[in-house]
């Protein structure tokens, strides 16, 4: 990469972090609710596998959906984001200065990369001390494949946020997008009897790839034997990146 | 005198719709030049195409000697641009933007110093959405001016601002010439344009429909004086004959002519009759009345 390429990324990531940090509500969304979740769904139904509580039975990982969830509102807040940052003709004015359109949205994804690592880790520490025994999973392998599903998640969101009208808009399209996605993602309800062709389409989805792997790496079986899943989100990325590209608004 | 912009027979559609015709003007070094005309006439998106920020379907554009699209990464370097309506970082400081534009830069001007002559050095330390309007579009002028660009681009600087924030920036853009800058603006504001502009170009659905310096215009367009004058004289009418018609309304008078000459004319007949005038004023045209006699319209229709 030329000299000067990346020219303000470090100082604009940096700033970039320090004003989420002063959103309110930002900071509450990706730090606060994926790990309530987590602690309240994992106190009553147990982490990992389903718990033989009498009566209750949850046929979900507590800790997949959370760190799903850590993704997702690491996408929906980028959405946010880009819409208000275009809508307030702040994407036109960056790139009127030499910042290049690479420098200012890699600033904002790595933003939300580094806020999906630190919840991930606030997530862990918390199933350290409150389940003890049970988050026996390889923490590092586990945090590369949220942090690979979240790169996919994201480049789907840079393709909503092309989408989306106006702020206002920003919400409830990528919730409209992104909760289903998480329904048929085969973490609630196995993939192998959902419909053909509801299979079919699910699979076009990056979250259904990432819940797969996130189970894999969970039940020691590694990413060898998930290198479909991993190739899938790679692919999706690939292609979602490119279709961004072409629809992508800055004003 | 070489041009710092020029730009020949430009075009721009968007879809169907055509959002400049034809354009052609040359703005040349150390002048405030405007580009003058109601919402939707195409000043944005002619201003746009110079700067390089949006890609013209016809004609050719040079700024300092540069093509804006091939030579884009180059002419950044050199020109300061400040957007219609533009916004920052809701929380975003005002040192931290100031920060982030001048390390974008080789070279840079003293911000602190640029920040004092701005006004806003109390306002270091504010979260940008915590400024006023006035405020805010000095920050704008102090990030288009950090890297003492050759050229400036305002595009509706004083758009939505108060009578007094406005002519606050009106002093901040005369300085911005006086220190040697380029500017080229757009204003619907015709006080503005009569006020801070060398030279203007009247736009009207995306050309050019005439080209000078105001008192120019005004001269060439609505060459009319009216001086209307107030006096208890008797046979005030007949003694100011040779200056046309004298209208009279009780003990005001109103006389009509055309010329720069023609107010002088009719403080010499006054004096050398030695009328008794309680009370004198000249009604002059403005930019508005050239305006309103070329596109037949006011500017805010």
């Amino acid at each position: 990469m030329p000299r000067g390429m990346l020219r303000g990324f470090w100082k604009l990531t940096w700033l970039e972090t320090k004003i989420f940090m002063r959103e309110p509500m930002g900071f509450v969304g990706a730090l606060l609710v994926p790990l309530l979740v987590f602690v309240v769904l994992g106190r009553a139904f147990g982490i990992g596998k389903p718990m033989a509580t009498p009566g209750v039975d949850i046929p979900f990982n507590v800790a997949i959906l959370a760190a799903i969830l850590i993704a997702i509102s690491a996408v929906q807040s980028l959405v946010a984001i880009i819409s208000i940052y275009r809508e307030g003709g702040i994407l036109k004015r960056l790139r009127s200065t030499p910042l290049s359109p690479v420098t200012i949205m890699g600033a904002q994804v790595t933003v939300k990369l580094v806020f999906t690592v630190a919840s991930l880790a606030l997530l862990m520490l918390a199933g350290r001390r409150l389940f003890p025994g049970v988050m026996r999973v390889n923490v590092f392998s586990f945090t590369a494949a949220v942090v690979l599903g979240t790169f996919s998640i994201l480049s789907l969101g840079f393709v909503l946020a092309s989408l989306v009208p106006t702020a206002r808009f920003a919400q409830p399209i990528s919730a409209a997008v992104l909760y289903p996605m998480l329904a048929l993602s085969g973490l609630f309800y196995p993939l192998d009897r959902f419909p053909r062709a509801l299979r079919g389409f699910a699979y076009l989805f990056p979250t259904t790839h990432a819940v797969a792997l996130l189970q894999g790496v969970w039940d020691g079986s590694g990413w060898s034997a998930h290198w479909v899943n991993v190739a899938a989100l790679l692919v999706l990325f690939a292609a979602y990146t490119a279709l961004s590209t072409r629809v992508f608004r800055w004003e | 005198m070489i041009p710092v912009i020029s730009v020949s027979r430009l075009g721009k559609r968007y879809g169907r719709t055509t959002a400049v015709r034809d354009v052609s003007l040359e703005v040349f070094e150390g002048e405030i030049f405007g580009l003058i005309g109601p919402n939707g006439a195409g000043k944005t998106t002619t201003m746009e195409c110079v700067e390089g920020n949006r890609v013209p379907d016809a004609g050719t554009i040079s700024v300092l000697g540069l093509d804006p699209q091939r030579d884009a990464n180059a002419l950044r370097q050199r020109i300061g641009v400040q957007h219609q309506e533009a916004q920052l970082q809701k929380r975003i400081k005002v040192w931290e933007a100031v920060d982030l534009w001048a390390s974008l830069y080789p070279r840079v001007v003293d911000t602190d110093a640029l920040l004092d002559r701005l006004g806003l050095a109390a306002k270091r330390d504010s979260w940008f959405m915590t400024l006023s309007g006035g405020q805010k579009q000095r920050l704008f002028i102090a990030l288009a001016l950090i890297h003492e660009p050759e050229v400036v681009f305002l595009d509706e600087l004083t758009t939505g601002l108060d009578p007094q924030a406005r002519r606050a920036i009106w002093a901040l853009v005369t300085g911005i010439r006086d220190r040697g800058t380029t500017v080229f603006l757009t204003t619907h504001l015709m006080e503005e344009a009569e006020r801070l502009c060398d030279r203007v170009a009247i736009i009207e659905h995306g050309c050019i429909i005439e080209l000078g310096t105001p008192a120019e215009l005004v001269r060439k367009h609505c060459p009319e004086r009216t001086a209307v004058f107030t006096s208890d004289d008797a046979d005030v009418i007949e003694r100011m004959q040779g200056l046309g018609a004298v209208e009279r309304n009780g003990v005001t008078y109103t006389l009509r002519g055309a010329g720069d000459d023609f107010v002088t004319g009719v403080i010499n007949v006054i004096a050398r009759e030695g009328i008794r005038v309680r009370g004198f004023r000249t009604e002059i045209p403005t930019l508005e009345d050239v305006f309103l006699k070329l596109t037949g319209h006011g500017i805010r229709d």
